[in-house]
C-alpha cells in the first residue's frame, strides 16, 4: 500500500536501506521519499527503526546496504557535516544545546560570523551580526526569547525553538525532528505543529515522528509506518484512519485504545484539605477506592508539584491529608511509603530507576523494609517470588532480573517501576506522565494495567498532559493552573476545550497573546 | 559464579597471584612464613579501614579524614590504656572516637548538605590536630600486654590483624548484600534522588555510612599503633589516600553504586604486596612512590575500559 505524494519530486529519498547492530537487524530493505512543502509522520512502535532511519539520513549512523538520493544525485552521507552542508538538519529528542551559552551563541555555534580585518581572520566573533542574524531567525520560528539570553533559563519548549532557529539559521532544506514534542504540554505542542506547518509552506520538507497519533493526524501529510525495522507503507493522511495506521504499526487489531472497565468506586481513599507549598496553594480534593482522578492543566501548572507535596518529595508549607480516614502527616518518601502512597515520577531515568543496578533491586526498594525483610536482613525467598510474580504480571522483557535496567526498552523499565510500586501494595498510586516516551504497544498494557488497579481498589492520581489518554481513563478531571485548582470536572462534562479553558486562567504568557492575535 | 567471573575484582585477584608469583620467583626471601606474615599484617590495616570506606565510596561519598581518624583513635587507646584504662575500655574508646567523627562527617554531609570533600577535609586537619593536642607532640606508652598481642600477635602462624580482616570482610560482605541497609547503600550510590523517591531513608543511611567508615578507621588504627606499641603522632599520616587507592583498585568506582569488599581487600593485598616487593628488591622507597601512583592509575585505566566495553556490547 504505497502512495508517494502528489506531483511532487522527492527532495531525498532513500532506497534499500539495511541496518544492524551488533548483527541484530535495525532496519530492513527500507525505502522512503521526502518530498519539499511536505509534512511526513514517521511512526512506529519504539524499537521499529524511527530514530535510526534519521540518523542515518543526517550522518550519525551508516547504513550497510542501500543508497541515498539528494536532489537527484547519489551521494554519500558518512558525517553529520555532510548531511548539514546538504542541508539535512536534525533536532534530537534530548536537546543539544550548550546551557551555558547564548541564544545566538547556540545557534551559530560553529558557523559564527567572523569580525573583517586581521583580528576576524585571527577568530574573533562578530557578535553583532551574530545577535542580528539570530534575532531574525528567532522571528521565524516564532520565539519570544532574545538572542542575548542565556540557554538555561529558558523553558525546555524555547530551548526547542532555539534549536529549529539553529537548523533555519544553516539554510536546512530538510528537517528531521525525533519526538519533538514529547517534553512539551498540549499547548505547546500546538505551537510547535503549527510552526512546523508553516515552514513547510516554506517549502521545507519536514519529517518528525511521534507517539502521540492525533498530532500527526493534525499536521501531517503523509504517514510512514515502520514495523520492526521495515516500512509497511506510506499513505496520505486524508486517505487513512487512526485505527488502520496502529494495526500498521503493532500487527494486530487493537479494539480498544483506552479500556475503561466498569469499576465499583469504594470509599474515600484520600481527602486532602488546604496543600500548599512553593508554587501550589490551597490544594483541596478527594479521592475514592476505585476512582481514577486525572490532573490535566498546562506544563507548569503545578501538578508534578502537588504530587510530590503530597508524597513527601518537597516540604509542604500547610495542608491536612488524610488516608483511610486517619490524618497522616507525611514529611518526607518515607513516610508516604509507610503510609502507603505510591508515586511514579515524570522523568522515570533521573528519578525512577537507578539505572546501574539490576531489575532485582530497583524494582524491591520501596517495598524492601516493610514487605521483603525481617529484622533488617533480607528474606531472599520472598524477593525472588515477588520479582518473579510481577515479571510475569506486567509481561516484562528481560534476559534476567540481575540484568542492568539501563539495558531494558523504555516501555520495559516502566513496567518495572510500576511494579515497584506494586510491590508495596499501595492504596493510592500517583502516575506522573506514565507513558511518556513509549510505544503503542507497552500503552496499551499499562492502561490495562491501570485498570486493574482500580479494580482491586487502589485509588489513581494520573497526571497526564495527553488529552486523550487523560480525558480517557479519569472518572473525574482536576484542571490546575497557576498553582491552584481551577475547577474539578466530571468524566461527562470533561471535553479537550473545557479542559484548556479552565487550564489557561490566569496564564497570561506572550504564548497566549500571540495565539489571541493570530 | 559466572558473575565473578566477569567483575573487576578477577582483574585485581590474577593481578595479586601474578605479582605473588613473580615476587616468588625473583626474591628467595618472599615466600617464607616471617616475610608472609609482614605483608599481610601490612596492609591489613589499610585493609580494615578500606572497608568501612568502600560503604562511603559506594554511596559516591568520600572520607579524607580515615588516616587522621586511624591516628587519633590509636592515640586515644595508648592515652587511655597509660591512665590504666583495661584494653576493653580503651579499645572503646578508640572506636568511639572513629564513630563521634564519623557522626560529625555525616551530620554535616547528609543534613548540612556538604561536599564529602570539604567535610572531611576538615575533620581530616581537626582530628589530627586532637592527636597533637592530646600528646602534646610526644609519643605515648602504655598499652595493656593484651592489646599488644593484638596489634603484634599470631593464632596458628596467622598475625591476629589479619584474621580479624577476614572476618570482618565475610561479615561487611554479608550486610551489603543481604541486608535492606546494604540495598539502601548501594543505591543511593546508584541515584540518590531515585532513590530517596522510593522510600529509602537516605539521611539515616548516609549518616551511618560514615560513622562506621569512622570506626572501622579507628579499628585499623588502634590494631597499627599496637603492633607498633606506642601511639605516635604520625601514626596514619596520609594513610587516607592507600585507603581510597586499595578501594579503587579493587573495583569500588568512584561515581558510586558499585564495587564490592573483597576488591578492597585485594586492592589492599596488590599494594601491600607491591611495597614488600619492591623492598625485597632492594628498590628505593622514592620509586615504590612512583610504582604505587602508577599502578593506581593502571588500576583505574583498566576499569574504565572494562566498563566502557560492557556498555558497548549490551
Amino acid at each position: 500500500m504505497d502512495e508517494n505524494s502528489n506531483s511532487r519530486e522527492p527532495l531525498l529519498s532513500v532506497r534499500g536501506i539495511w541496518k544492524s547492530f551488533a548483527s541484530v537487524p535495525v532496519l530492513r530493505d527500507v525505502g522512503l521519499d521526502v518530498c519539499p512543502g511536505e509534512v511526513l509522520a514517521l511512526l512506529g512502535e519504539n524499537g521499529a527503526g524511527k530514530s535510526t532511519l534519521l540518523k542515518i539520513m543526517t550522518g550519525i549512523y551508516q547504513k550497510d546496504k542501500g543508497s541515498i538520493i539528494y536532489r537527484g544525485e547519489p551521494v554519500d552521507i558518512d558525517a553529520p557535516r555532510v548531511a548539514q552542508d546538504l542541508g539535512i538538519s536534525m533536532i534530537h529528542q534530548e536537546l543539544t544545546l550548550l546551557p551555558n551559552r547564548t541564544v545566538a551563541q547556540n545557534i551559530f555555534i560553529g558557523r559564527e560570523p567572523h569580525k573583517r580585518g586581521v583580528l576576524g581572520r585571527l577568530g574573533e566573533v562578530d557578535t553583532r551580526a551574530m545577535n542580528q542574524k539570530a534575532e531574525g531567525v528567532l522571528d521565524r520560528v516564532g520565539s519570544v526569547a532574545s538572542a542575548t539570553d542565556l540557554l538555561l533559563e529558558l523553558s525546555t519548549a524555547q530551548q526547542q525553538l532555539v534549536e529549529i532557529a539553529r537548523t533555519l539559521a544553516s539554510d536546512a532544506q530538510v528537517l528531521l525532528m525525533d519526538e519533538p514534542t514529547s517534553s512539551l504540554s498540549a499547548k505547546q505542542s500546538q505551537n510547535l505543529l503549527k510552526l512546523i506547518r508553516e515552514l513547510s509552506a516554506q517549502g521545507l520538507c519536514v519529517v518528525f515522528t511521534t507517539h502521540r497519533l492525533h498530532e500527526a493526524f493534525e499536521v501531517a501529510d503523509r504517514f510512514a509506518v515502520l514495523r520492526d525495522g521495515e516500512m509497511v507503507g506510506t499513505v496520505a493522511a486524508s486517505n487513512t484512519t487512526p485505527n488502520q495506521v496502529i494495526q500498521w504499526m503493532v500487527g494486530r487489531p487493537v479494539s480498544q485504545r483506552f479500556p475503561k472497565r466498569e469499576v465499583e468506586i469504594g470509599e474515600m481513599a484520600l481527602v486532602v484539605h488546604g496543600l500548599s507549598g512553593g508554587m501550589v496553594e490551597d490544594v483541596e480534593f478527594s479521592l475514592r477506592k476505585g476512582e481514577i482522578i486525572g490532573f490535566g492543566g498546562l506544563v507548569g501548572a503545578g501538578r508534578t508539584e502537588t504530587a510530590r507535596l503530597l508524597f513527601g518529595a518537597d516540604k509542604a508549607e500547610a495542608g491536612e491529608v488524610i488516608l483511610d480516614g486517619k490524618v497522616v502527616d507525611i514529611q518526607s518518601p518515607v513516610d508516604a511509603v509507610r503510609a502507603g502512597i505510591g508515586l511514579v515520577p515524570e522523568d522515570r531515568k533521573m528519578q525512577a530507576l537507578i539505572l546501574n543496578l539490576a531489575v532485582r533491586q530497583n524494582m524491591t526498594l520501596p517495598a524492601l523494609r516493610e514487605k521483603l525483610s525481617h529484622n533488617g536482613v533480607i528474606d531472599k525467598r520472598g524477593v525472588e517470588k515477588n520479582i518473579k510474580h510481577y515479571i510475569d504480571r506486567l509481561n516484562i522483557h528481560l534476559r534476567s532480573p540481575d540484568q542492568k535496567v539501563r539495558f531494558l526498552s523504555g516501555g520495559n523499565q516502566q513496567k518495572v517501576v510500576l511494579s515497584k510500586w506494586l510491590m508495596l501494595s499501595p492504596r493510592v498510586l500517583i502516575l506522573d506522565e506514565p507513558t511518556r516516551g513509549i510505544d503503542v504497544g507497552a500503552k496499551a498494557e499499562i492502561y490495562q494495567l491501570i485498570g486493574e488497579l482500580v479494580q482491586a481498589g487502589i485509588g489513581v492520581i494520573l497526571i497526564s498532559s495527553e488529552m486523550p489518554e487523560l480525558l480517557g481513563l479519569s472518572d473525574r478531571v482536576v484542571v490546575m493552573s497557576e498553582g491552584r485548582i481551577q475547577k474539578i470536572l466530571d468524566r461527562s462534562e470533561a471535553t479537550p476545550e473545557v479542559v484548556m479553558t479552565y487550564a489557561s486562567i490566569g496564564h497570561n504568557t506572550v504564548e497566549k497573546v500571540r495565539e489571541q492575535a493570530a | 559464579m559466572q558473575r565473578l567471573m566477569r567483575s573487576p575484582e578477577t582483574g585485581v585477584l590474577w593481578a595479586v597471584l601474578a605479582l605473588g608469583l613473580g615476587l616468588t620467583l625473583s626474591s628467595e626471601h618472599f615466600l617464607t612464613l616471617s616475610n608472609l606474615a609482614l605483608v599481610t599484617r601490612g596492609f591489613s590495616f589499610i585493609a580494615i579501614a578500606g572497608l568501612g570506606a568502600s560503604m562511603v565510596i559506594i554511596t559516591s561519598g568520600i572520607d579524607l579524614s580515615a588516616g587522621s581518624v586511624m591516628g587519633l583513635a590509636g592515640i586515644i587507646a595508648a592515652f587511655l590504656s597509660a591512665r590504666g584504662a583495661g584494653t576493653v575500655v580503651a579499645i572503646l574508646g578508640a572506636l568511639a572516637v572513629g564513630a563521634l567523627v564519623g557522626l560529625l562527617n555525616g551530620f554535616l554531609i547528609s543534613k548540612a548538605k556538604m561536599a564529602p570533600f570539604i567535610v572531611t577535609l576538615g575533620t581530616l586537619g581537626i582530628a589530627r590536630g586532637f592527636v597533637y593536642v592530646v600528646t602534646g607532640g610526644w609519643p605515648l606508652q602504655g598499652f595493656t600486654d593484651t592489646a599488644l598481642a593484638l596489634g603484634q600477635g599470631f593464632i596458628l602462624q596467622i598475625p591476629v590483624p589479619v584474621w580479624i580482616m577476614l572476618v570482618l570482610l565475610f561479615f561487611w560482605n554479608w550486610v551489603l548484600r543481604r541486608t535492606t541497609f546494604g540495598w539502601y547503600v548501594y543505591s543511593i550510590g546508584g541515584n540518590e534522588e531515585a532513590a530517596r523517591l522510593s522510600g529509602v531513608p537516605v539521611d539515616r543511611v548516609k549518616i551511618l555510612v560514615y560513622v562506621l567508615a569512622g570506626v572501622m578507621a579507628a579499628l585499623g588504627g588502634f590494631l597499627l599503633t599496637a603492633r607498633l606499641g606506642l601511639g605516635e603522632c604520625s601514626a596514619g599520616l596520609g594513610y587516607e589516600l592507600d585507603v581510597i587507592a586499595a578501594c579503587v583498585i579493587g573495583g569500588v568506582s568512584l561515581d558510586g553504586g558499585e564495587g564490592n569488599v573483597l576488591g578492597v581487600v585485594l586492592g589492599a593485598a596488590l599494594m601491600g604486596l607491591l611495597r614488600n616487593g619492591l623492598a625485597l628488591l632492594g628498590v628505593s622507597a622514592f620509586w615504590q612512590q612512583i610504582v604505587i601512583g602508577s599502578v593506581i592509575i593502571f588500576a583505574v585505566l583498566v576499569d574504565r575500559i572494562r566498563v566502557s566495553r560492557a556498555a558497548s556490547r549490551a
